[in-house]
């Protein structure tokens, strides 16, 4: 199976106070809470952590795009990427993804992703998500009875500008341009295609039709996505589609220590950090009107399944004391081998073949993210890596081969330049 | 009260339902934020002596078809062929927020199609110097107080009827408000002002007293842009939908200046 | 003075026929001339280069914006920028720009920068473009007669997401947002210091002056060329009251140097030759469409072409002059390529390229800078399809032998308009990075 380093990118110094203080994590939180000199050594703290996870062996490194947003940093995941692809020389670069509808016209993701997929040599997984009501109508102010419809649109039209080889016109409701022709093109056919959703059944029959790959990134843990991931299997089997694991992505918080009792003491302030702090988000942000589509809504007043996917579900009062977290599941903590078991029953209880790890998060320190990371590493992967290995899996980059790519130069900042 | 009656009218290719109630002159209604989920006491009122012919825009309730409608043009053309399909070209035309918008823009594009305008705080203005409210970004338990003076007002008049099926009529109800923010989303603006110096019609301008959707001061500014004379009147103890908090003051003041 | 080194990242494999068999390098350029795998080391190259340059001392290193062209492979400079700030330390980041119609709602700009302020700890030098047409109007579709309105717009909306303290509604004419909050912010102070690379217009230079940006004059033609629009520029300075800090102005210009000039000759012909011969090969239905260009300009430009004509009518031999004159200001960048030199010793007589020994081409930028009063020198060192090999050798001996000479001019002024970085011991430090050849297949 592949696993996945996964970086929110979360501003690490929120107040203590910032429930109590604060209305909102996300839209409308205070500038004043943001120190660009502090956000500077966060930023080079997190890609030295990502580079860290290449070089110890992780599959791949993931980044994803938040706007207005104190605990994820990235506006454009894709300025870390490039980064990424110039600082790391074999692992695959997953942008988890770019939300289509906010690049107008949508050809800049086209351009931008191919840029990546041509300087990392072809290690790109192109990401396309609807994006977050937050994100999407307040953040960017796009409009929510548009927003999916301009989401397709949106992947048609880089869809055609990676594949087709004539500059053509685009005649689309909302996107009209006369030529075309994305200079430069994406070295991989077109970059895998995966595509993080909630559980709904539209998603699901897209991703299938398009042979896409299905990821379902919720913070709250495997007891939850449990019946969002059998509903998906389901809908596949219905769709007469292969039950390869590999289809299907999932995200999971994990800390890794000596013991499990050394993890909860370890990971406990990080844990309720996010919990408590990064998710603390304004309600009335939750629910721009036709953000959830009617059908959606329809099933989600009768099924309990696809309402604990949806963002209303997501304000709900959780808990956020390590107990609680740790006992509902959403974040795995334990000794290597309690890490392992509970993984291995996650991977193959939702028969996931991908998943996002999560092993920095709150405000994790860049010493302890590199040690669970290492942990993991080391004592969990090599154990997890066999599973599933009997599918193929058909949904990862395809790189140029290693002799034919460019060898990147060796870096070492300038001691004798300092002031 | 007695039901009014329904007919269908065919807006691009979709259902839209027209209440007619009353007799005597012809008066048009389109509803504000919520569209009509249910006949109301101001309908009524204005009922007593007119002929009460209301529409309903696309996606508000009795009605589907707002995601066909991409533009602003889209949506004119759109409430144009609604008033003229339900028989309102040339009458006298009342319209509460989301519908007051249209009315106005109606009234604009064709001026001599109308008799008298009366508007209750029409959306389509922002002034960054006094906001517009999110209606879109409240809270829960705050949406029903920033609509109404008496939130529960706002709540009995989206309450499900006995009856109704509990599925479809919360879906219609977010369904209205999608179908406004597609015209409005994000700031309300719609640029209304280039086109409210075409109207030609006597209009009465109507605000609920403690609106707390569309500022006071929106009033002045419409008053000063349109070209008919304009009058503007406030109606103590009323929101944003004055209609429905204060029926009888609102349906007096309308009656009053179309009499 | 600041020697800045400026990467346009053209595709280096055009054919020895794309001339007479392509009509354009911009706009439908062929996807069948674009190989993504030798695309791949292009890019890598060139990465190579600017971090080069940044090694060799230069003072910053420069990155811009172009949609399906096949001599400019950034539709992204941020994602280039992003990726230099990771592996270089202390060199100025200039981004050349962002054309800010482009980018809806442009909230995104303001955003990108300020990670790219973040993220290199203030090293960034932000620069809004227009676009060329080819890039605005026909690439990516945006109205010519609503562009320059969509520039102006986002400009403010961009300057009042990184300076207000609080959540504000935008309620432009083409931007509605209700919500403005961009995390992360920039590290500099108000803000990074904005350039604006432009043509020669009045407006835009009164414009800079108002709003104490630099003006950047990016011409494919050198000093010969852009020594009447700087002088235009200084004139309006002087109207305006403002001072003659060169370090109000930047200037584009290709370089070629060697051990003597004869050698330069030889080795930048061929590269020098690719860039104007294959790369501004233009078609020129794509250079003009209405509206690019203000009224005012087109008749400023119309008043010169009559002027320039009834020169030519009165005394032959110096309208020629006039005329050629005219060749290299045409009115748009697309007009201008078609009348452009293609063979080395004309690209070198009309100056397009300085090339030379050190000394040559130290006092030829030396007359360059103070004639012109230009205190940033942007340098072309790579362009056409020069090797990797040959741009490190021309960037090492300007580096070596020519930069240490002019950078003691203009040491009178102060460079306002330069990035003011965290100090160094408060900037995280870069882990070394080494490919890991152990990881071989």
């Amino acid at each position: 199976m592949k696993l996945m380093w996964f970086h929110l990118m979360p501003y690490t110094e929120l107040p203590d106070d910032f429930k109590q203080k604060h209305p909102s994590v996300w839209v409308d939180i205070h500038s004043s809470l943001f120190d660009p000199k502090r956000a500077h050594h966060m930023y080079n703290d997190f890609m030295d952590e990502m580079e860290f996870a290449a070089e110890v062996g992780f599959d791949a490194v993931c980044c994803n795009e938040h706007h207005s947003n104190g605990y994820g940093l990235m506006p454009s995941p894709n300025l870390i990427a490039s980064a990424l692809a110039r600082r790391t020389t074999d692992t695959a670069i997953c942008v988890m993804g770019n939300s289509l509808a906010l690049y107008n016209p949508p050809t800049r993701v086209a351009e931008e992703f191919a840029m990546i997929d041509c300087i990392s040599g072809g290690r790109l997984i192109a990401g396309f998500p609807v994006g977050s009501p937050m994100d999407t109508c307040y953040a960017y102010g796009q409009n929510p009875s548009m927003l999916r419809e301009r989401y397709l649109e949106a992947h048609d039209l880089v869809m055609r500008a990676w594949t087709e080889k004539e500059t053509f016109a685009f005649n689309g409701r909302f996107n009209q341009q006369r030529y075309v022709n994305i200079w430069p093109r994406p070295i991989q056919n077109h970059p895998p295609v995966w595509v993080p959703g909630g559980g709904s059944v539209e998603t699901w029959r897209w991703c299938a039709e398009m042979d896409y790959v299905y990821c379902y990134l919720s913070y709250y843990g495997y007891k939850t996505g449990l019946g969002v991931m059998k509903g998906f299997w389901e809908e596949m089997d219905k769709l007469g589609k292969d039950r390869n694991p590999f289809r299907a992505g999932f995200l999971q918080f994990v800390g890794v220590a000596e013991s499990r009792s050394e993890a909860l003491e370890r990971y406990a302030e990080a844990a309720e950090y996010f919990y408590g702090r990064c998710l603390h988000i304004d309600p009335k942000f939750a629910q721009p009107p036709g953000y959830v589509t009617e059908a959606t809504q329809r099933v989600g007043l009768q099924s309990q399944v696809v309402k604990a996917a949806s963002y209303q579900e997501k304000f709900k009062k959780r808990p956020t004391s390590m107990q609680e977290i740790v006992d509902d599941g959403y974040v795995i903590i334990g000794s290597p081998k309690d890490v392992e078991e509970q993984l291995r029953e996650v991977a193959v209880n939702m028969n996931v073949g991908n998943l996002m790890m999560l092993l920095q998060y709150g405000n994790m320190s860049k010493e302890l993210t590199k040690y669970n990371t290492k942990l993991f590493a080391e004592q969990v992967m090599p154990k997890l890596k066999p599973l599933f290995s009997e599918w193929e899996h058909k949904w990862w980059p395809k790189p140029m081969q290693r002799s034919a790519r460019a060898e990147l130069p060796s870096f070492s900042p300038r001691v004798e330049a300092a002031e | 009260m007695s039901e009014p009656t329904t007919t269908t009218i065919d807006i691009n290719g979709h259902p839209c339902r027209v209440w007619t109630k009353g007799s005597g002159p012809k008066i048009g209604w389109l509803a504000g934020f919520g569209g009509l989920p249910r006949w109301t006491p101001f309908l009524d009122e204005l009922a007593k002596t007119r002929t009460v012919i209301a529409p309903s825009l696309p996606g508000h309730p009795g009605a589907t078809g707002h995601n066909l409608l991409d533009s602003h043009l889209d949506w004119i053309v759109a409430a144009r062929q609604i008033i003229v399909k339900s028989g309102l070209e040339g009458e006298d035309i009342a319209g509460s927020s989301v519908g007051g918008s249209f009315v106005a823009e109606f009234a604009a594009l064709w001026p001599h199609k109308v008799k008298r305008v009366a508007l209750i705080a029409p959306w389509g203005l922002f002034d960054e110097k006094d906001p517009a409210t999110d209606v879109w970004a409240q809270r829960p338990d705050d949406q029903p107080g920033v609509l109404c003076a008496d939130p529960q007002i706002w709540k009995d008049f989206k309450a499900v009827p006995a009856g109704a099926n509990s599925v479809e009529w919360p879906i219609e109800q977010i369904r209205a408000s999608e179908a406004a923010a597609r015209v409005f989303w994000p700031l309300g603006n719609t640029k209304i002002e280039k086109r409210l110096p075409l109207i030609l019609a006597p209009t009465l301008l109507l605000w609920g007293e403690q609106d707390r959707v569309m500022p006071r001061s929106y009033a002045d500014t419409m008053a000063r842009l349109i070209e008919g004379k304009t009058t503007i009147k406030t109606i103590p103890g009323a929101g944003h939908l004055a209609d429905l908090d204060q029926p009888a003051a609102t349906a007096r003041a309308i009656l009053e200046f179309m009499s | 003075m600041k020697l800045m080194w400026f990467h346009l990242m053209p595709y280096t494999e055009l054919p020895d026929d794309f001339r007479e068999k392509h009509p354009s390098v911009w706009v439908d350029i062929h996807s069948t001339l674009f190989d993504p795998k030798r695309a791949h080391h292009m890019y890598n190259d060139f990465m190579d280069e600017l971090e080069f340059a940044a090694d060799c001392g230069f003072d910053a290193v420069c990155v811009n914006e172009h949609h399906s062209n096949g001599y400019g492979l950034m539709p992204s400079p941020n994602l280039i920028a992003s990726a230099l700030a990771r592996r270089t330390t202390d060199t100025a980041l200039c981004v050349m720009g962002n054309s800010l119609a482009l980018y809806n709602p442009p909230t995104r700009v303001a955003e990108e920068f300020a990670m790219i302020d973040c993220i290199s700890g203030g090293r960034l030098i932000a620069g809004f473009p227009v676009g060329t047409p080819m890039d605005t109007c026909y690439a990516y579709g945006t109205n010519p007669s609503m562009l320059r309105e969509k520039y102006m717009e986002a400009h403010d909306l961009v300057m009042r997401a990184w300076t207000e303290k609080e959540t504000f509604a935008f309620n432009g004419r083409f931007n509605q947002q209700r919500y403005v909050n961009i995390w992360p912010r920039p590290v500099q102070e108000p803000h990074p210091p904005v350039w604006i690379p432009g043509g020669g217009s009045v407006e835009t230079w009164a414009w800079c002056a108002k709003m104490d940006y630099v003006y950047a004059y990016l011409s494919y033609y050198g000093y010969k060329a852009g020594l009447k629009t700087m002088q235009g520029f200084w004139g309006e300075m002087e109207k305006l009251g403002k001072d003659r800090n060169p370090y109000r102005a930047g200037f584009l210009q290709f370089v070629g140097v060697a051990p003597t000039r004869s050698e330069a000759m030889e080795r930048y012909a061929e590269a020098a030759e690719y860039f104007y011969g294959r790369c501004l090969h233009v078609d020129l239905k794509y250079a003009s469409p209405p509206g690019y260009n203000t009224e005012a300009t087109q008749r400023v430009g119309l008043e010169s072409q009559v002027r320039a004509a009834a020169e030519a009518a009165a005394d032959p031999s110096k309208g020629k002059d006039a005329l050629a004159a005219q060749g290299t200001t045409g009115s748009t960048t697309g007009t201008r390529f078609n009348m452009v030199a293609k063979t080395m010793e004309d690209i070198v007589d009309r100056g397009y390229v300085i090339v030379g020994s050190p000394k040559d081409v130290e006092e030829q930028l030396r007359e360059v800078a103070v004639n012109m009063n230009v205190g940033h020198l942007m340098l072309l060192l790579q362009y056409g399809n020069m090797s990797k090999d040959l741009a490190k050798y021309n960037t090492k001996m300007f580096a070596d032998h020519v930069a240490p000479k002019l950078r003691p001019l203009f040491a009178e002024w102060e460079d306002k308009w330069w990035p003011k970085p965290m100090e160094k011991a408060k900037r995280a430090e870069l882990p070394a990075f080494a490919p890991s050849v152990q990881a071989a297949e």
